[in-house]
């Protein structure tokens, strides 16, 4: 069974984009899902969106896999790289003679190596946290009850002849409110 | 304890000083920025009347303007570095107070950061410093302590700044779903399309976590590196091994202490007694007195030292600072940096928000002598009589150094203007409900069986 259609398929939508529920906790959160995944949606066609991260619950588990930690580390040995070159350069293109010592001497250049190798660091962190979490992209499904502590659980682009068994499947658990775009 | 708000109250609470203007705030800005133009002109008045008009002249010519460097730099220490440590220890009292820390640092670091520039008397020419080729064939020697700063505060400024925005971001999702017209706007490009996916969470989660273990070795290398700048120079009780971890060890102090005179301030005026308890000032305060005797531990190794070694020129120095003109300054600093934050932090019964206040008060004005007299008795009476002198502050310079007093607490009050000063989500998951017993695979096969 498909309940959940790819834009553009002529049952899609008669109006309905999505189709979501709104939690007051987890729990009902969490029933919400698992009733999903029981009528056959898979992971990556349920929306989830709470105000905090839940990692109490399994929905808070989804997309844990990241590169994160080896792209800061890339990101790191790039600014070593860059700080070896921009040292290295600028010492023997214009050398200084101070006091006969070396011109490209280590100890001092471990200083500027260090901060930038930290600098590149944090800046790929940053730049892969804006890519993988999608952020400045918005998406078809939000409600701003969310800011007040609701949890969201839902459907993007439903076919119309699933819509019923969504409905029941999001609407079970204890507190839902059941909403469509 | 007090019932924990709800998710409705906390958002209420929080962005209250945001979403409502009283004239409070625009009598406060009238005052704190007058001050701050006052500074304004009196730098003005340095660069049209010159250097002359300051009490910096050979042979010390680092006086006020580089002791509030070092001072506010160490200050830049209470934000990020606290917040990264706390963060990583998993700290659940944290979650309150890292914020109010992490804007210290990058207004901090902002202020530091200006005063290489005022100290410069033509500020135009600041470029200078810069590594870049020149036409004229000056190029600053990239081996330079001066060169490491420049490296060092750009990293931690960068990298302060992106601590502090990250977690923002939720928060300003908040605020653009709470708001209307060109503030949801606003807060719309800042959220940048936050939705709160449980991806999203744990790519800032990590990010957050890679953050805090990138940036705590950078704040203890921008200390040490400032350090640099006095220990790699041939002047008495400068050339010292124990600059570095003494540096970072007073900036970390320093940085607590303007810590939780914030926290106190923001509580009382902001009514945030629901989330700043006494227990975050208490903890804070027992850090204060370990980081006191810390401090006490370092003063007293550079001192034994410097007396069992006996060298006549640091001699010198040392009984300028123990007895003769400099001694009201190095007893003050002694008073406020040890003796008031041990007893007060020390008896329970005084490690109240009020004693933790006042000690804190004790160890800013300390550790600003501290780094005054690093600086002054030991420019002032270097190895040969050619180069002995006195430094005489002028009233440029105290109105600058003093002014930037108002100028970070003018700048924590625009903060607090636009940005929930607590972090709204990072309080929020610290107190929503652990689930229950049943694993949620068993759930979902029970469901299956049941549709089925």
């Amino acid at each position: 069974m498909t309940l959940r259609d790819p834009q553009g398929h002529p049952e899609h939508g008669r109006g309905v984009k999505a189709v979501y529920g709104l939690y007051p906790d987890g729990h009902s959160a969490q029933q919400a899902v698992s009733r999903l995944h029981a009528a056959g949606v898979t992971d990556r066609d349920i929306t989830i969106q709470s105000a905090q991260p839940m990692e109490d619950f399994e929905f808070g588990h989804r997309d844990k896999a990241t590169w994160m930690w080896w792209i800061a580390c890339g990101g790191g040995l790039l600014g070593m790289a860059s700080a070896l070159g921009l040292a290295w350069l600028t010492e023997v293109s214009w050398p200084i003679d101070v006091g006969g010592l070396p011109i490209f001497a280590w100890w001092p250049n471990l200083i500027i190596t260090f901060e930038l190798t930290m600098l590149g660091a944090i800046l790929a962190t940053v730049v892969t946290l804006v890519v993988t979490a999608r952020l400045g992209r918005g998406s078809t499904i939000y409600d701003a009850e969310v800011s007040d502590g609701k949890i969201l659980v839902g459907v993007a682009n439903p076919a119309e002849s699933a819509l019923a068994d969504l409905e029941a499947a999001l609407t079970t658990p204890a507190g839902a409110q059941l909403k469509r775009i | 304890m007090s019932a924990l708000p709800s998710h409705h109250q906390i958002n209420a609470d929080l962005l209250r000083p945001l979403l409502r203007t009283s004239w409070k705030f625009y009598v406060t800005v009238a005052i704190f920025g007058g001050i701050v133009l006052a500074a304004l002109v009196s730098w003005l008045s340095q660069m049209y009347f010159g250097f002359g008009i300051s009490g910096i002249r050979w042979p010390v010519y680092w006086g006020f303007y580089v002791t509030s460097f070092v001072f506010w730099i160490g200050i830049s220490h209470a934000g990020t570095l606290i917040s990264a440590i706390l963060r990583l220890v998993d700290a659940g009292w944290r979650r309150p107070v890292t914020r109010c820390a992490e804007v210290i640092t990058v207004f901090a670091l902002m202020i530091g950061a200006m005063f290489p520039i005022i100290h410069l008397g033509r500020p135009w020419l600041a470029f200078w410093l810069f590594p870049y080729p020149s036409e004229r064939l000056i190029w600053p020697n990239f081996r330079s302590p001066l060169v490491w700063d420049f490296f060092a505060i750009n990293t931690y400024l960068t990298g302060s700044v992106m601590f502090l925005f990250l977690p923002m971001i939720p928060d300003f999702a908040v605020v653009r779903d709470k708001s209307t017209g060109l503030r949801r706007r606003i807060y719309t490009v800042l959220a940048l399309g936050w939705r709160g996916t449980p991806k999203q969470w744990h790519r800032l989660e990590t990010a957050m976590g890679i953050m805090a273990i990138a940036i705590v070795p950078v704040a203890v290398s921008v200390h040490t590196i400032v350090s640099f700048d006095f220990s790699m120079a041939p002047v008495p009780m400068w050339q010292s091994t124990i600059f570095g971890p003494y540096f970072v060890a007073g900036a970390i102090f320093s940085g607590i202490a303007g810590l939780l005179i914030a926290m106190a301030v923001l509580r009382r005026v902001l009514h945030l007694e629901q989330y700043l308890h006494p227990i975050h000032f208490e903890n804070l305060g027992k850090l204060l007195l370990v980081m006191a005797l810390l401090w006490g531990y370092f003063v007293f190794n550079e001192r034994l030292v410097t007396y069992y070694g006996n060298e006549p020129s640091e001699m010198a120095v040392f009984w300028r600072t123990q007895r003769e003109s400099f001694a009201p300054l190095y007893w003050t600093m002694v008073i406020g940096n040890f003796v008031l934050p041990l007893v007060l932090m020390g008896i329970k019964r005084f490690r109240t928000i009020t004693g933790c206040v006042i000690a804190s008060f004790g160890v800013v004005v300390g550790m600003w002598l501290e780094r005054f007299l690093i600086i002054v008795p030991s420019l002032g009476h270097k190895y040969l009589p050619y180069s002995y002198g006195i430094y005489r502050p002028q009233p440029v310079e105290m109105i600058i150094a003093g002014a930037t007093f108002v100028a970070m607490a003018l700048l924590y009050v625009f903060f607090v203007k636009v940005v929930p000063i607590i972090s709204i989500w990072e309080l929020k998951a610290g107190e929503h409900q652990p689930p229950d017993a049943s694993p949620p695979a068993a759930e979902q096969r029970r469901l299956r069986e049941q549709l089925s």
